[in-house]
C-alpha cells in the first residue's frame, strides 16, 4: 500500500467525524503536522483508541485534542500536565499524551512541567514550540529568541529563551527528544518512542508562526519558515562536531536522553501493596 | 459494637478524611496548608490502604486539576485547602462547573485576607466559595458545625457532587477542623453512597452533555470505550466547542436547573423553635455552636428565640429563610466575617429586619456577644 493511501486511512480512523471541520489553525501552520505525527505514531504502535488520552492546555496547540477520536480533554492554560497526572494515577494502563504550546508548557505551566518531570510520571509531553503566543497575536513567549520583536516586545525581546530539552533533562525526565515539523517521519518516530517510554517523556516539536511573530519580524511565508527549519537544523552527531559558536542559531535534533528511572505510578502501586500489607497485619491501629 | 461504631475522640479534619473514605473517595491531591494539612496527612496514610491514590502536588492549582483529571478517570476525588489555596483553585472550580466534573473541595477556613492568621478561625470564604470563579455557574456549598457533622457532610458532599455532576465545597473552619470531640460514627453499611451514573446507550450514541435524563447526563470514565471530549469552552451535547447561542444558553439553563430543581434534596438545615419565636438567630459552622448556647440562655430567661442552623449555604435556602422571616421582625446573623451570608438574609428578609453580628479578628464569638444582641433586640 502506498504511504498516501495508508495515511488517508489513518485520518479516517483517528479523526472525529462528528466534529465540524475545518480546524482552527491558519493555512500553513505546523500544529496539524504534529497532530498527524501523533495519530500515525499511535497507529504504528497499534494502540486501542480507548486506551489513549490526549490532553491539552490553552492556545493554538490546545485545540488539537478535539479533532482526534481518543479520550480527549481541553483543560486550562498551563495545567494540562496536572490534569493528566490525576488521570494517569487512576488509569495507569492508559497512554496519556499531553500536547502543549511553548507558553502553555513553560510560562504559565512551567511549574507543572518541571514537577511532572521530577516525579517521572508516565506521561508523554509534546511541546509544539513556535516561540510565540500565536492565538493572542504573537506576543513573546519563554522560548522567543532574544532580540526578536513582538507586540509586547516592540523594542526587541530582552529575555533569554528556555532550552526546553536541557530543562527537561535537569528536571528529571526519562526521555527527551527534539525534532521539527519539517522532519515529519523523525518526529513521528520520536513520539512513538515517547509514548512507549515508561516515565516522563518530552518531545519538543519545533514549529513556527508565520501569521504573527513571523510576519512581524519579516521571516517570510510558511514554506520559507519551513525551509529554514530544514536548513538550520542539525543532528546531535553533527552538533557534537561544531564549536559552541558554530552551534549558535542551530536547531539540534535527536534523542538527548533515554534513561531508566522508576516510574511514578509503578512506585505508587508498590506503596498501595505495602500499605495494604501493613493494614492487614494490624500494624495500623486505625480501623474502618 | 465494632471498630467503626465505637465512640472515639476524633478531630474535625480526621472526620473529614474518614468521611471521604466512607463516601468512596479514592483520590486526593493537595498541598500542605494550615489548618487543612491533617486531612492530607491522614489520607496519605489511609488512601493506599483502601487501594486509592494520594498525591501531594506542586500547588493548589495543580491539586484541583489532578482531582478533576482523576474524576474524569472515574474516581471519586477530593482536595482540601484553606483560604489562600481556595483563591488559587478558583479557575478550576469554574472548569469543574463548566465541564460538569464531580469533585469535592474542602476549605478549612482561616482568617484572611491574604496570609491573614493561618491558625485562627474565620468564616470569610462564604462568598469566595460561591462566586470565586469567573462567569455564571451554580455550586453547592455546605458547612458543618461539629466533628460528627464533618463526617456526615463530607459524605453528603460526595453524594451531591456525583448526583448533580458538580463541584461541591465543604466549608469548614479552623475550630471545626482542629477541635476534638467524642463521636460515634455510623456503621459503614448504613452510609448512603451515590455512585456515578451509568448508561445503556452504545458508545457512538453517548452524549456527555445532553439534557437527559433529568438535567444530569451520566459521566462515563475515560478508558472504558466511551470516547468523548471535555473542554472548558462552551460546548454542545457531545462536548465539542460551540459558538451557537442556541446551544450555550440552554446548557447554562440546564446546569442551573439541575441544582434548582433539587433543592429539597440539597438544602440541609435544622430549625428549632422557629414557629412561635419573635426573634430568629441564623448561624452556621462553629458560630452555630456558640449561637445555640446564646439562644438557650435567652430562652431560659423566658424569651421566644428561634434558631436556624444552616448546613447548606449555597444555594442559599431562600424559601426557608423567607418563610421563617415572614412572621418575624428581628433576625440576628452572627458570622466570623464582616457580613457575608447576612447579605443573603437581608436580600430575602429585608434589610430592616436583620441585625448583623460580626467579628473577623481570629477569635470565635463568646456566647455573651450574641446574647447581648438577641436581648438588645428582644422586648
Amino acid at each position: 500500500m502506498k504511504r498516501e493511501q495508508r495515511e488517508s486511512r489513518v485520518h479516517e480512523r483517528y479523526l472525529r467525524h462528528h466534529k465540524k471541520f475545518p480546524n482552527v489553525w491558519c493555512a500553513g501552520c505546523g500544529i496539524g503536522i504534529v497532530l498527524g505525527a501523533i495519530i500515525r505514531a499511535v497507529d504504528q504502535l497499534q494502540l486501542d483508541k480507548n486506551d489513549v488520552a490526549l490532553l491539552s492546555g490553552i492556545g493554538c496547540t490546545g485545540r488539537m485534542p478535539v479533532y482526534v477520536d481518543f479520550n480527549t480533554m481541553h483543560t486550562t492554560h498551563g495545567r494540562a500536565l496536572a490534569f493528566a497526572t490525576g488521570l494517569k494515577l487512576v488509569r495507569p494502563e492508559m497512554k496519556v499524551i499531553v500536547v502543549m504550546g511553548d507558553g502553555d508548557a513553560l510560562a504559565i505551566g512551567g511549574n507543572h512541567f518541571i514537577h511532572a518531570a521530577r516525579r517521572n510520571i508516565g506521561l508523554t509531553a509534546i511541546v509544539v514550540n513556535n516561540a510565540t503566543y500565536g492565538m493572542t497575536g504573537g506576543q513573546y513567549s519563554p522560548t522567543t529568541p532574544t532580540g526578536v520583536r513582538s507586540p509586547t516586545a516592540p523594542y526587541g525581546n530582552i529575555e533569554q529563551p528556555f532550552p526546553i530539552t536541557d530543562l527537561s533533562i535537569a528536571a528529571g525526565a526519562a526521555f527527551v527528544a527534539r525534532s521539527t515539523v519539517y522532519h515529519v517521519q523523525e518526529l513521528e518516530k520520536f513520539i512513538a518512542q515517547a509514548i512507549m517510554k515508561e516515565g516522563f517523556a518530552v518531545v519538543e516539536a519545533v514549529s513556527y508562526c508565520h501569521t504573527t511573530l513571523g510576519r512581524l519580524n519579516q521571516w517570510g511565508t510558511a514554506p520559507e519558515m519551513m525551509r529554514r527549519l530544514k536548513e538550520q537544523s542539525i543532528t546531535i552527531t553533527q552538533a557534537e562536531r561544531l564549536s559552541e559558536e558554530e552551534r549558535q542559531g542551530k536547531i539540534v535534533r535527536g534523542i538527548f536522553v533515554n534513561r531508566d528511572i522508576p516510574e511514578y505510578t509503578r512506585l505508587y502501586r508498590r506503596i498501595v501493596e505495602q500499605a495494604q500489607r501493613l493494614a492487614a497485619g494490624g500494624a495500623d491501629g486505625q480501623a474502618i | 459494637m465494632n471498630a467503626h461504631t465505637r465512640p472515639r475522640l476524633m478531630q474535625g479534619d480526621e472526620a473529614c478524611a474518614e468521611g471521604a473514605i466512607a463516601a468512596g473517595c479514592r483520590f486526593f491531591a493537595g498541598y500542605p496548608i494550615t489548618p487543612a494539612t491533617e486531612i492530607a496527612e491522614l489520607l496519605a496514610k489511609r488512601l493506599p490502604q483502601v487501594g486509592g491514590v494520594f498525591i501531594q502536588m506542586e500547588d493548589e492549582i495543580a491539586s484541583l486539576a489532578a482531582v478533576i483529571g482523576a474524576a474524569v478517570g472515574g474516581a471519586k476525588a477530593m482536595t482540601a485547602t484553606s483560604g489562600p489555596g481556595l483563591s488559587l483553585m478558583q479557575e478550576h472550580i469554574g472548569y469543574a462547573a463548566m465541564a460538569e466534573i464531580p469533585c469535592v473541595i474542602v476549605d478549612v477556613q482561616r482568617l484572611g485576607p491574604s496570609t491573614g492568621r493561618p491558625t485562627s478561625p474565620a468564616q470569610g470564604d462564604v462568598m469566595a466559595a460561591r462566586w470565586g470563579s469567573h462567569g455564571d455557574y451554580p455550586i453547592i456549598v455546605i458547612s458543618p458545625s461539629s466533628v460528627r457533622e464533618v463526617f456526615d457532610l463530607t459524605v453528603r458532599a460526595f453524594n451531591f457532587s456525583e448526583q448533580y455532576r458538580t463541584p461541591v465545597v465543604l466549608l469548614m473552619d479552623e475550630v471545626i477542623g482542629h477541635m476534638r470531640e467524642r463521636v460515634t460514627l455510623p456503621s459503614p453499611e448504613s452510609i448512603e453512597r451515590v455512585e456515578r451514573a451509568v448508561t445503556t446507550v452504545p458508545p457512538e450514541w453517548y452524549k456527555p452533555y445532553e439534557n437527559f435524563p433529568a438535567d444530569v447526563p451520566p459521566l462515563l470514565p475515560f478508558g472504558e470505550g466511551y470516547r468523548y471530549h471535555v473542554t472548558g469552552l462552551h460546548h454542545d451535547e457531545r462536548g465539542y466547542p460551540t459558538e451557537q447561542v442556541n446551544e450555550i444558553q440552554p446548557w447554562l439553563d440546564r446546569i442551573f436547573r439541575k441544582i434548582e430543581r433539587n433543592l429539597s434534596d440539597i438544602l440541609l438545615y435544622e430549625e428549632d423553635g422557629v414557629e412561635d419565636a419573635d426573634t430568629l438567630v441564623i448561624a452556621y459552622g462553629i458560630t452555630a455552636r456558640v449561637a445555640r448556647h446564646a439562644v438557650e440562655v435567652s430562652r431560659g430567661r423566658g424569651r421566644k428565640v428561634g434558631f436556624l442552623k444552616l448546613q447548606t449555604l449555597w444555594p442559599f435556602p431562600e424559601e426557608v429563610v423567607e418563610h421563617a422571616a415572614a412572621r418575624l421582625h428581628r433576625i440576628v446573623v452572627p458570622e466570623l466575617n464582616m457580613g457575608q451570608l447576612a447579605r443573603e438574609v437581608e436580600r430575602v428578609a429585608g434589610r430592616n429586619k436583620v441585625h448583623r453580628v460580626n467579628r473577623a479578628d481570629g477569635e470565635i464569638f463568646q456566647p455573651s456577644e450574641i446574647l447581648a444582641v438577641i436581648e438588645e433586640w428582644t422586648i
